[in-house]
């Protein structure tokens, strides 16, 4: 599996007009040019009329700048910033079951302080537990976690913003 | 005033300019179709949904205009699907409206309840679902801009039932014609990059083989004036591609005629022998590259196009300049002029030489037909192209005859060609002919079509009939899928698999003549031009010649699919000249031989 930490990939913030199937229109423009998304994060942003959707691409299928010409060309679509990882501060959150007896139970609990992570919820043998963070640092905890019973995982999609003081590039803005 | 959903629908159409809407009615869009008994638009009813799209391209394609099509929803929406696929893949601006189910049904699979604009989210340059009556007028509105602006293309916008329907009053509003558009996401109007074209002008001075790669772009951005000052300044040999067939005279001493599978020798050798290819409005398309890696080699690239994702798509430019190919190339001719011409510019006698010496030697050619053989299409053409006034628009449909009509038209008026590149959709230039002829009622329009294609839309006559639109076909009947014939007779070892039609089933004059045209059939080449001529001294009713041609002609000549450029197959009689060429431009070359 692609992780959403590769060097492979990158970061675009896309800002789209809020309207009905814009979601669709960028998923399809993937799915039809044969661009891979590794993540997708959707959610509003400046008001009613706009939403951000963050997609983390995989540059390996096509050219950089060949994905966001063809997406810049949607109509609703109202600009594309391309963020590396080093300009931006990026997050992801994770949330987990794991099934662990009582006398695992602690080294999990650790696991998850030593992450800055949270305990969600508590059954007699399960712990639901979440980690935000960047990419790598999810990576390394997911890794962490797998040697205990993970029952389901999920993870959000990442989203980013430039870094303050720091201009990332338009790569297309109408 | 207080208008309903259909009234401003037909109101806002009006405010657009809209002169004829093609269409074919239905359940969903009925309310639409009562204003237009009020309307001063020409209604024009087609006999199927394809072909009520056909015509609105064709329509687009004379006139620059868009063409403005209207249906139903469901099985007229998934009907007017190939329309629209041609005009996306052709940059044909295009309105299409759809009916749709009310919103209440919409997503319960109600009767006749497709989701049209998720179908056709991927062959249109945008589409909209309309929701609100009075967000209409601003749907149209920004439906034409994005049609026409920018690379044109196809525009749907989908309008439920209930929001036009004159039984509902929230289907009421106050008129309001919006001022401007709303479309924060689109702006086609990109400054022009200065710096590119200078860099541009100086590839151009100091090219040797230099050739411009002219393509639909050129025509869209109505260029070919501008296209011939540059040509000329510079004395730059041209291509005209399958989509920019007239966009530069063909009788120009500098034109080269089409490249590409079945271009001409010269034009294809041209374009791998250039130093310096000057694409403008073109798009790589495979069909004129061949083998992209084995394509034009020593060329250097300028690639002038208004939409920036065709750089690089296929091949990198050297010089990559955004915009519209008018103004480019406007500002071009001012820089070269400032540069000195052609007089400062490297010496290209020798290309031009070259050039000329392929053109003498690999000429478009056929054999003519034995007496008492059936005709030639190649000769049928040159007698339409010799009988017919000059600004006679010709449209083709897909195969062997678009092909020909190509290659031996002679094109000398940007405009007068009305042809499906990218999608190649059989059945396209009945309705395409129509749609043009019902633009310039005053020119003589003809079809040059397949008998398999005239299978697929032939019910249009009765439109072109009816509707008093008198097209002209020239069917030129091989009894075959004649190119498809022609791939199975060089690459499938002669077996001919489910491609025979027959000559006289159906009988196509019968046929014509049920559907109230005039139809002739013809035989005997001496006969040919004198049908000719009768059938352009007809102006009241629409005209059919079956003209019975030869099964087994071929098409040169071809560049296998996926084959390069420099394997060219020339016509027969031609290839023991080509093999002596080769030798020589090799030895040329200091390669062993
Ligand atoms: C709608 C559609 N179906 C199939 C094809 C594939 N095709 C391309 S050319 C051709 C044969 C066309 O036959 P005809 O109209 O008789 O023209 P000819 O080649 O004989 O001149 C076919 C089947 C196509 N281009 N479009
Ligand atoms: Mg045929």
């Amino acid at each position: 599996m692609t992780r959403p930490g590769d060097l492979s990939h990158h970061t675009l913030a896309v800002l789209v007009e809020n309207k009905a199937g814009v979601l669709a229109r960028v998923a399809d423009l993937f799915a039809r040019r044969g661009y891979n998304i590794v993540s997708l994060a959707v959610a509003p942003t400046r008001g009613e009329r706009f939403s951000r959707i963050t997609i983390v691409v995989d540059v390996e299928s096509a050219p950089l700048e060949q994905i966001t010409k063809q997406l810049f060309k949607l109509i609703n679509v109202v600009e594309i910033v391309q963020l590396a990882p080093e300009e931006s501060v990026e997050r992801e959150l994770m949330i987990a079951t794991v099934q662990v007896g009582q006398e695992h139970r602690s080294q999990v609990v650790e696991l998850v302080d030593i992450f800055e992570g949270k305990i969600l919820a508590v059954g007699s043998n399960h712990l639901t537990v979440s980690l935000d963070g960047g990419p790598s640092k999810l990576d390394d905890f997911e890794a962490l976690l797998a040697d205990y019973n993970i029952t389901e995982l999920q993870r959000s999609g990442r989203i980013a913003l430039p870094r303050i003081g720091r201009d990332a590039p338009r790569v297309a803005a109408g | 005033m207080r208008l309903n959903g259909g009234e401003a629908l037909i109101k806002s159409l009006e405010m657009m300019g809209t002169e004829v809407i093609f269409g074919y009615p239905g359940g969903a869009i009925l309310p639409v179709y009562d204003p237009i008994i009020d309307s001063k638009i020409r209604h024009v009813l087609a006999r199927h949904e394809q072909g009520a799209g056909h015509m609105a391209e064709g329509y687009a394609h004379a006139t620059g205009r868009p063409g403005v099509c209207m249906v139903t929803s469901g099985p007229a929406a998934t009907n007017i699907v190939t329309p629209l696929a041609d005009a996306y893949l052709d940059s044909v601006p295009l309105v299409c409206i759809t009916g749709q189910v009310g919103l209440a049904a919409i997503g319960t699979d109600a009767f006749q309840e497709v989701d049209t604009t998720g179908i056709t989210r991927s062959i249109t340059k945008h589409n909209f679902l309309v929701t609100r009556a009075q967000d209409i007028p601003q749907a149209i509105r920004d439906a034409f801009y994005i049609a026409t602006t920018g690379r044109p293309g196809p525009v749907l916008v989908d309008i439920p039932k209930n929001i036009v329907d004159a039984g509902n009053p929230d289907a009421y509003f106050e008129w309001e014609w919006p001022e401007t558009t709303d479309l924060p996401g689109y702006n086609p109007e990109l400054p022009l990059d200065h710096d590119a074209v200078a860099e541009a002008v100086e590839l151009i001075m100091a090219a040797e083989r230099p050739l411009l790669y002219v393509g639909g772009g050129v025509l869209k951005s109505r260029g070919a004036e501008i296209l011939r000052q540059l040509a000329e300044l510079m004395n730059l040999p041209v291509v005209t591609t399958l989509m920019a067939r007239g966009a530069f005279p063909d009788s120009h001493e500098l034109c080269l005629g089409m490249p590409g599978m079945h271009g001409n020798y010269t034009a294809i050798t041209a374009m791998q022998k250039s130093d310096l290819l000057i694409a403008m409005g073109s798009r790589f398309d495979d069909r004129v590259t061949g083998k992209v890696g084995a394509f034009a080699p020593e060329a250097k690239i300028i690639h002038v196009d208004i939409d920036p994702a065709e750089h690089g798509k296929v091949r990198q430019p050297d010089v990559a300049i955004v915009g519209d190919c008018r103004i480019v190339m406007e500002a071009m001719v001012d820089a070269l002029r400032t540069a000195g011409g052609a007089e400062s510019a490297a010496d290209h006698s020798a290309w031009r030489q070259q050039l000329s010496g392929w053109q003498e030697n690999f000429p478009l050619t056929y054999e003519a037909s034995a007496p008492g053989e059936l005709l030639k299409p190649q000769f049928v053409l040159e007698k339409l192209r010799d009988g017919c006034p000059a600004d006679t628009i010709v449209a083709s449909g897909v195969g062997q005859h678009q092909m020909w009509t190509s290659q031996y038209w002679q094109f000398d008026h940007p405009y007068t060609w009305v042809n499906s590149g990218g999608l190649g959709t059989m059945g396209f230039s009945i309705p395409a002919a129509i749609g043009a002829k019902a633009a310039y009622p005053d020119r003589t329009v003809w079809a040059v079509d397949g008998d398999g294609c005239f299978q697929m839309t032939a019910q249009e006559l009765v439109t072109a009939s009816v509707s008093k639109i008198p097209v002209k076909i020239a069917l030129l009947n091989n009894a075959y899928l004649g190119m498809v014939r022609q791939w199975q007779e060089l690459f499938y070892e002669e077996r001919y698999s489910e491609v025979y039609l027959s000559h006289d089933m159906p009988d196509y004059v019968k046929w014509a003549e049920a559907m109230g045209c005039v139809a002739f059939r013809v035989e005997d080449p001496d006969e040919v031009e004198a049908v000719i001529a009768r059938a352009n001294a007809i102006n009241d009713r629409p005209v059919v010649i079956d003209f019975r041609c030869h099964s087994n002609e071929k098409v040169y000549p071809m560049v296998a699919a996926g084959g390069s450029n420099d394997d060219v197959m020339v016509d027969p009689s031609q290839e023991a000249l080509l093999v002596v060429a080769k030798a020589a431009s090799a030895s040329q070359n200091g390669e062993p031989s």
